[in-house]
């Protein structure tokens, strides 16, 4: 009897109030067939308008040059390239959710991935704008990225830069996430078509669902695709933002260089991916009501996952300081010195307090399993995280070599309007994502109910 | 009706656990051919079925190695071969830089053989199949579990198939026009 109640303490139920099968379809796919409250109507509006802002300023430079941003010598990366490596963090939680917990047969990803997966989506979709609008002529673009055949001058990529590892690793991982996404989807999809009401969404979800049936023998091949593309995702989340990193490491800039960068890189973007889940994750738990399926155990998992992270990246942070002293370079030993106390110390330590001092706070039970402290800390890390990259890139390059050609970077309200607008095609998705497909995977959810039957008392 | 125009006979279930126990059942009295169509996959029923493992792993294993292979054909080809440009002085070839994007091909390449391998071996897409035709084929979906003995069993006869699935505890059964 007490064991039962300390397993139930330490491992309570990821599906709360004993649904039947049929109650989870119609919960989720209610969200999808019903009215969206007043409130998605109003953020649309609003995200939709930034979306607009985004789109705006990318015509605008476009057509003028990307002069109209504020790189320029000696910061020639500045806030775009923060945006890429901020977005592109971002969009790891997805993946590392739907595949890597997956592997490790963590059940609690079940009714997260889908709506993680999702994030990883827009957010890469984010991250693609700016470094395409950084070539400053996108049009051209394809000849630069990829190995087209270039009419004009024969010529091939310098398959020996980074950039280019970049463009195929960040282009590989929009397109497996996609893949791995509307595979887990086609089930549900099918379960949307049935239900279908009017002719227009029979058809809809009757093509998307590619007539899907639920055989057994769909299933056989089913899972075990799903099992092979969990498999080879998990290397693809680690050796995207690795890639990201060797931008960085692999030239010779002090506060660059460094073999420390892609772990570094990596758990950050878990860091970062996690906090922006819980952001948007503790608002649709909200509004549409899904207590139930996404419960305190999630969110305090997702948190511990934040807390872990946030200490790789606050030992990171601490190893760079030593290796600058103890390597004895001292154009090393400068960049961090400048990094932490120049001109630029305020967005250091913005920096460090909200990735490394603030997810401390969630070695508090009380503080981990409180909506508006989680719902704080999140967006506070994501603060933290876009300002590491801007310190990272920014104060390694604002004082190069030669002290004549020192600088100090400042951004024009269109870089800033850029940012913003990149926040508003984000979230305009994201909303576009909760009205029109499930954000719960059904399928994965009544498959958990039916091992939980199976096996009473057999929980984690 | 003719034997040929019928897809077989569909009995509705409860519970994955009176699914199985039917499967069973059906295959003890001699019927080779048969299908579940459930809303999630039921644990143990390829077992219950007989039915092999999927052989996708190794559509995935060739087109990820097809994949690698096309990334160091890229590289070598249009950096040592077509357009040799010494750029730092590195070399022109090299395993070594040739990594990453060897790696990201060949993932990129094994996903779309799982997803492509997976929805070829299953016949789709395929938007429609005789047993959409079932009364409460909407719950194959939802709630409810199917099993369907298909015409094509030795020594299938509609009304034996049904009486049968009837003896097992189905519910709903129906004969299904092919």
């Amino acid at each position: 009897m007490a064991d039962l109640a300390i397993s139930q303490e330490l491992n309570p139920a990821l599906v709360l109030g004993e649904p039947v099968y049929a109650d989870v379809t119609r919960k989720v796919s209610g969200i999808v067939e019903g009215r969206m409250p007043r409130s998605w109507y109003i953020a649309i509006a609003f995200t939709g308008t930034l979306t607009l802002v985004l789109a705006a300023m990318l015509t605008y430079l476009a057509f003028t040059g990307i002069g109209v941003w504020g790189n320029n010598s000696p910061v020639g990366w500045a806030w775009d390239i923060t945006n890429f490596v901020f977005w592109i963090g971002i969009g790891h939680a997805g993946t590392l959710i739907s595949a890597i917990l997956f592997l490790f047969r963590q059940r609690w990803r079940t009714s997260i991935n889908r709506f993680a997966e999702a994030m990883t989506l827009f957010a890469v979709a984010c991250a693609g704008i700016f470094p395409l609008f950084h070539t400053g002529r996108p049009w051209r673009a394809v000849y630069w990225l990829f190995p087209v055949p270039n009419p004009a001058l024969h010529i091939w990529q310098n398959f020996r830069s980074p950039l280019i590892w970049d463009v195929f690793a960040v282009s590989t991982y929009a397109t497996v996430s996609a893949l791995f996404w509307y595979t887990g989807l086609v089930p549900d999809l099918a379960t949307l078509r049935d239900r279908a009401k009017t002719r227009a969404r029979k058809i809809v979800f009757g093509l998307l669902s590619l007539g899907w049936r639920g055989s057994a023998r769909h299933w056989r091949h089913y899972e075990l695709a799903y099992l092979l593309l969990a498999g080879i995702s998990t290397p693809l989340v680690l050796s995207v933002h690795t890639i990201v990193s060797f931008d960085f490491a692999v030239s010779v800039i002090p506060g660059w260089h460094s073999t420390i960068f892609p772990p570094y890189f990596v758990a950050g973007a878990i860091f970062s991916g996690f906090a922006m889940v819980v952001t948007l994750m503790v608002i649709a738990r909200q509004v549409f009501d899904l207590k139930q399926f996404v419960t305190m155990k999630h969110l305090e998992n997702m948190n511990k996952v934040m807390m872990a992270t946030g200490l790789i990246v606050g030992f990171a942070y601490a190893t760079e300081f030593f290796i600058a002293w103890y390597s004895g370079n001292r154009y090393e030993r400068f960049v961090f010195l400048n990094r932490a106390f120049g001109p630029y110390w305020w967005a250091y330590w913005t920096m460090v307090s909200c990735n490394v001092f603030l997810p401390q706070l969630f070695w508090f039970k009380r503080v981990r399993t409180s909506i508006p402290a989680m719902f704080i800390i999140s967006i506070l890390i994501n603060v933290g995280m876009w300002f590491e990259r801007f310190v990272i890139i920014v104060t390694s390059l604002h004082r190069d070599f030669l002290p004549s050609s020192w600088g100090y970077f400042r951004p024009t309200p269109i870089d800033m309007l850029t940012l913003a607008g990149s926040f508003g095609l984000f979230l305009t998705l994201f909303l576009l994502f909760v009205r029109f497909l499930p954000m719960i995977s059904m399928t994965e959810v009544k498959g958990m109910l039916a091992a939980d039957a199976a096996h009473p008392g057999d929980r984690p | 009706m003719s034997q040929s125009a019928i897809y077989g006979a569909v009995a509705e279930f409860a519970s994955p656990e009176s699914l199985l126990a039917a499967i069973r059942g059906v295959r003890e009295r001699g019927y080779s051919r048969l299908d579940a169509f459930t809303p999630f996959p039921v644990h143990g029923i390829d077992e219950a079925l007989g039915a092999p493992r999927s052989p996708l792993g190794w559509i995935v294993l060739a087109t990820g190695l097809a994949g690698a292979a096309a990334a160091l054909m890229l590289i070598w080809w249009t950096g040592a071969i077509n357009y040799p440009l010494v750029v730092a002085g590195k070399p022109l070839f090299a395993f070594e830089f040739s990594i990453p994007i060897t790696f990201e091909l060949a993932v990129l390449f094994a996903s779309f053989g799982a997803v492509i391998g997976m929805f070829l071996f299953n016949g789709l897409p395929r938007l429609y199949h005789p047993v959409f035709q079932h009364s409460r084929f909407e719950h194959a979906t939802d709630d409810r579990f199917l099993l369907a003995i298909e015409a094509d069993s030795d020594g299938f006869e509609a009304a034996a198939a049904v009486e049968t699935l009837r003896a097992l505890g189905g519910e709903h059964v129906e004969v299904i026009a092919a």
